[in-house]
């Protein structure tokens, strides 16, 4: 896969808030680069980060170590002003709560062209009501919602909305922070449908953040595993589900709840129990065991892995 | 299932009036629950789910009331009930609920002890130290480590899964014979999910208690229920035990949740997804509530409200895909094949 052209390249990335004694490394030496046209997701529970790293490259999080790359430039940390503008218009964001993340005072007219007015993307005003009704239409919904106001639509519609703002930016690149975490499972499939047809129609690239592991296998081509702030493992989709080698990746999908009652009534938990690495001597490396399967692991761990892989 | 039910509602009907109209939340729905089961309630938001458990203990918001039907409870209709006095001899005491949101039902000035303290008090009479000596059991019956240290802090030195735990002691501290959980996984981690619901399996069968789960997830049905029904608009649209309903459903808007699981889903392909939206309430609703969603829909579903079709002894569905003068309708190849489905995944 080495032809395929790199977006987003991450190296040693460490992320940290409050500084002195106060400080809290959130995101520690992550790595990992996301493929033109791919879906990428990071799965992890609350608090492991994975939001974090998703902020980061939209320069909403600062960064304390370590570098973020978008199309071979450096994007992280002090950069030119022009470059700025650059990856916010580029890099897009679709958020986990349609409730919340909408203005309820501005009309949805004004909530998706909020982009085209910040960077003055239109000639004049007929442009600009073209590509709202553009992006409308593109996600589904009716021209004549443009002047209604945010309540007056379902979650389904919301995450729609939440939709269309981020492609009237004509992005590249978007991450996507839990988009169907707050929905109803009937309006899952609508979203998740809309998010691959866009992929297709707009050669998009998703980072997919999520703490559901059954929507993730569906929506994307390869998953990285993090908790508490290190990625621990990393594989394509189906390898990593079929494959798991890290402890915490298997006690993760051991907890995802089947739809099939007999395989879950009969299903055992596992628990992962952190002391179970001993990393006083032996330090743990960020390896490569299969090609494109990394694991984080010491030398004697990764021995065992390796023997499970084959 | 020869059995007696413990609670068993009859044609029950909730109305809300709503800037001078009304609305139907609950269009005639019959459940009977059993002792010891699990049952797991299903629908979309809005289907009127919790508003019907909400019903049995009385909980409905100032608004809305039962306009019709019956709820049997120990030989008493309790949906005759009028005054917070009569509902505090069953809420809490007999029935409780433990709510979706951690956060949002825990008093965030009050100590974590004396929030449980307060419902033993309230319900089994036990004063001083003797409520306190069970507020610490119960603290470590729903598994909270060092529970004399954490007898003292507030809501916000938890996390959510240990809050919701506290929820769970609340709701059983006064030994209730039936527990009903609104959604109580939906605001935690996919591991912290699969602790609680494992926690309140052990209180089950330790407590004997009968346990209404209210869901939109099909994996949590799976994992935890016995019984599962389907609710759709207000109505209860099938129910059965739960391998019936995974492996042999029968109502075309139970199928439409299944198929558009996207466990189910082939990559590259899209998810078969309920096109539409549920119906307004606030309108009568005609026939069969699911038929403009269900591209298969009969003509008789426009027209005529189906009634309940066996399919075993324990297996109903309100459609008229099995009236025998139906056409022959098969199950779609998504529901038919679940179980292999799921199973070559694995």
């Amino acid at each position: 896969m080495a032809e395929r052209e790199k977006l987003i390249e991450i190296k040693d990335l460490q992320i940290s808030f409050g500084t002195g004694r106060k400080k809290f490394v959130a995101v520690d030496h992550v790595n990992f680069d996301i493929y033109k046209g791919e879906t990428f997701s990071l799965v992890g529970e609350s608090g492991s980060g994975k939001t974090t790293i998703g902020r980061a490259i939209l320069r909403i999080n600062p960064t304390s170590a370590g570098e973020i790359y978008f199309k071979g430039q450096k994007i992280n940390g002090k950069i030119d002003v022009n470059l700025d503008k650059e990856v916010i218009r580029k890099c897009q964001m679709i958020f986990q709560d349609p409730m919340a993340s909408l203005n309820e005072r501005a009309k949805v007219d004004y909530i998706i062209s909020e982009g085209l007015l910040n960077f003055h993307l239109y000639k004049d005003e007929k442009e600009r009501e073209e590509k709202v009704q553009k992006a409308l239409h593109e996600v589904g919904l009716l021209p004549e919602f443009a002047s209604r106001f945010p309540h007056e639509f379902s979650g389904g519609q919301r995450q729609r909305i939440g939709i269309a703002r981020a492609l009237i930016m004509e992005p590249e690149f978007i991450v996507a922070d839990e988009p169907i975490s707050a929905l109803d499972v009937s309006i899952r499939a609508q979203v998740l449908n809309l998010l691959n047809k866009l992929k297709k129609s707009r050669g998009l690239t998703y980072l997919f953040i999520a703490h559901d592991l059954s929507v993730v296998r569906f929506i994307s081509d390869r998953i990285a595993v993090i908790h508490k702030g290190r990625i621990v493992e990393l594989a394509e989709a189906e390898e990593l589900f079929l494959h798991p080698l890290h402890p915490y990746t298997k006690a993760l999908l051991s907890a995802v709840p089947q739809p099939d009652p007999e395989v879950e009534k009969k299903k055992k938990l596992l628990v992962y129990d952190p002391s179970i690495h001993d990393y006083s001597v032996d330090k743990p490396v960020w390896e490569e065991i299969l090609p494109g399967h990394f694991v984080y692991g010491n030398q004697k761990e990764l021995e065992q892995y390796r023997k499970e892989v084959q | 299932m020869a059995k007696e039910p413990i609670l068993s509602a009859k044609d029950v009907e909730i109305q809300f009036s709503l800037r001078g109209r009304k609305l139907t939340a609950i269009r005639k729905c019959s459940l009977d629950l059993y002792e010891g089961e699990t049952l797991a309630i299903v629908g979309e938001s809005g289907s009127g789910k919790s508003v019907f458990t909400k019903s049995f203990i009385g909980m409905l918001d100032a608004n809305g009331s039962i306009t019709g039907g019956s709820i049997m409870y120990e030989g008493v209709d309790i949906s005759k009930y009028k005054t917070e006095k009569e509902w505090l001899t069953i809420r809490g005491k007999k029935i409780a609920m433990v709510m979706q949101d951690p956060m949002t039902s825990l008093n965030p000035l009050k100590k974590i002890g004396k929030q449980i303290q307060e419902s033993i008090e309230l319900h089994q009479g036990l004063k001083g130290e003797a409520a306190k000596k069970e507020a610490l059991e119960m603290l470590k019956k729903v598994g909270i480590p060092d529970p004399e240290r954490r007898y003292n802090q507030y809501p916000h030195e938890f996390s959510g899964g240990m809050r919701q735990r506290v929820v769970i002691a609340i709701a059983v501290a006064c030994r209730p014979q039936i527990l009903i959980c609104d959604e109580p996984t939906t605001a935690l981690d996919v591991t912290i999910q699969a602790q609680i619901l494992d926690l309140v399996r052990h209180l089950q069968s330790e407590l004997h208690m009968t346990v209404i789960y209210i869901t939109h997830d099909l994996g949590v049905v799976a994992n935890v229920a016995d019984r599962v029904a389907v609710m759709y608009a207000g109505q209860i649209v099938e129910y059965g035990l739960v391998n019936e309903i995974f492996y042999d459903a029968w109502h075309p808007y139970t199928w439409a949740l299944l198929s558009a699981l996207p466990q189910l889903g082939v990559k590259g392909q899209e998810l078969p997804s309920i096109e539409g939206t549920p119906p307004n309430l606030f309108n009568t609703i005609k026939g069969d509530a699911f038929a403009p969603r269900n591209k298969h829909a009969l003509a008789i579903d426009f027209v005529k409200e189906p009634p309940f079709f066996p399919i075993s002894e324990t297996h109903s569905a309100k459609t008229w895909y099995l009236d025998p003068r139906a056409p022959k309708i098969e199950q779609p190849e998504a529901v038919r094949r679940l179980r292999e489905k799921m199973r070559e995944r694995r």
